[in-house]
């Protein structure tokens, strides 16, 4: 057991020595997107806009969060494709004598702290423009969840694809679509019921559901989290297979 | 020390006509190397040279056959055998976003060595190759030789008793190629085993104890390389080498 934690920090130590060097230059590149959401959906159209009796902008902090920590988590595990299909540095993970799920675990984690980052940065910024967001243990839990499950996308996509094309359709194709379409910006309940179908199917929803009723101090939806812890165990299933899979 | 029994790969391929079928890598060969030996697999381009020594240093599975490390099987105890290799690639693969130090660290790490050992050892392997000013600079910065030089370090960081060199002075200058043939005997001669991969025949002749001769995915022969040329009745390997895989293209046309 021990070994197979210090396999999980060598794989969590490369990626921090990275980020700590550029770590000025993450933060303030994480904040750009965000205020911009702020700014026109908070003070520009959000002014004239009420949701549930509440603000727009308080509506919005959840969406914000849910997408950002989705965009984030997924991004910070993409290098390792060019790690395995340029750089070929892959390899020395694939031939050293570690446990092969410690560089899975590794990795999430490693996404899962910037994402964080990023959404305690959000989080900053919302309450700076007057939003009323209450943060609990099972927020965060909720937050952490959605960053794992698009790391896992992320990786099961830096496995599997074999172009730097291709791991950008991934964006336009899955990430982009969930980002407006998953109760971000406004209600699923205003979408035609056939796509509302497929829409509730995605994990993306059920932490804009989450995140929205327990920021707003109600209860969560245990069929939400059902759906997320269902998620992120799969997906980590295919990981693990896909890695291991690398020596075949 | 290893043990190779027919050994074979295939691979999915896509034949002329479209179709999905296999393709044969690597056809059914046998060896063993003993301890300290410098140990060469010549061949042309195509040969399967590299892919036997990804299966040897388990990053592609073997379709059949089996490989022992001191009786161990790669099959049945992969990780311990895996700490008794050392691998230098034929192609440099660093971790581009680290250092030349952090690179090396990383490397320890992996191999689960404490954090006083990895410091000594670093630093004594990087003093040995003369690294040790570039200790902080970007892989990226260095130059041919000098990455070469250090993915040999790299694979000598946690004391392998096995080091697999594929390629390794491949479009070097002779003054470095020369310092890497150093390098490998004095290994060899403090007891590490050297498998190596090679299509430059003096480089065979001048380091390897014995030397197979792969083409097309089969072991024409295997000898040290003046038996090779008394054998053939031949003046240099690189006539012995020539020679036989010559005869196996023809063959194959026939």
């Amino acid at each position: 057991m021990q070994q197979k934690l210090f396999d999980i920090g060598t794989v969590f130590w490369r990626d921090w020595v990275v980020l700590k060097r550029r770590l000025a230059k993450f933060l303030v590149s994480r904040m750009v997107a965000p205020l911009l959401y702020l700014v026109a959906f908070g003070w520009g159209l959000g002014r004239s806009i009420s949701v549930d009796g509440g603000s727009y902008l308080d509506f919005i902090v959840p969406g914000i969060l849910a997408l950002n920590s989705m965009n984030i988590s997924f991004n910070s595990i993409t290098p390792v494709h060019a790690e395995r299909v340029y750089h070929k540095s892959l390899e020395e993970y694939v031939s050293a004598p570690i446990w092969p799920d410690a560089f899975v675990i590794g990795k999430l984690l490693a996404a899962l702290l910037r994402a964080l980052l990023s959404s305690a940065i959000i989080c900053a910024l919302a309450f700076a423009f007057g939003a009323r967001l209450t943060l609990s243990p099972l927020f965060l839990l909720v937050l952490a969840l959605n960053c794992i499950i698009f790391a896992e996308i992320g990786f099961v996509a830096a496995m599997k694809i074999n172009t730097f094309e291709e791991m950008g359709q991934v964006n336009t194709y899955i990430l982009l679509p969930m980002s407006f379409l998953c109760g971000t910006f406004f209600h699923t309940a205003a979408l035609p019921s056939l796509v509302r179908l497929i829409i509730d199917a995605l994990p993306l929803t059920h932490t804009s559901y989450l995140l929205r009723a327990l920021g707003s101090g109600q209860e969560a939806s245990a069929l939400s989290l059902f759906v997320l812890f269902f998620y992120c165990l799969v997906l980590y299933a295919f990981c693990v297979r896909f890695f291991r899979r690398l020596s075949d | 020390m290893i043990e190779v029994r027919n050994l074979i790969k295939r691979f999915p391929h896509r034949g002329k006509d479209g179709k999905q079928t296999e393709k044969t890598a690597v056809d059914g060969i046998s060896f063993s190397v003993k301890k300290g030996e410098i140990f060469g697999l010549l061949g042309p381009n195509g040969a399967g040279k590299t892919t036997t020594i990804r299966m040897m240093t388990m990053q592609t599975r073997p379709t059949a056959g089996e490989i022992l490390y001191e009786g161990l099987s790669t099959r049945e105890e992969p990780q311990r055998v895996k700490e008794l290799l050392g691998i230098v690639p034929q192609h440099i693969n660093f971790d581009q976003d680290l250092t030349v130090g952090e690179n090396m660290e990383l490397h320890a790490r992996l191999y689960h060595m404490g954090a006083l050992e990895r410091k000594k050892r670093i630093a004594e392997l990087l003093d040995y190759v003369e690294l040790s000013d570039v200790v902080n600079d970007g892989v990226r910065r260095l130059s041919g030789g000098m990455k070469r030089r250090l993915l040999i370090m790299r694979a000598l960081i946690h004391h392998p008793r096995i080091l697999f060199l594929d390629e390794p002075t491949v479009a070097l200058d002779p003054q470095v190629r020369r310092r890497i043939w150093d390098m490998v005997q004095s290994l060899a001669k403090g007891g590490v085993t050297v498998f190596l991969t090679t299509h430059y025949i003096e480089e065979a002749e001048a380091l390897c104890d014995r030397v197979a001769i792969l083409a097309k995915g089969r072991l024409l022969d295997l000898d040290t390389p003046a038996n090779l040329r008394e054998k053939t009745n031949l003046p240099s390997l690189e006539e012995v080498f020539l020679q036989m895989t010559e005869k196996q293209s023809a063959a194959k046309a026939i």
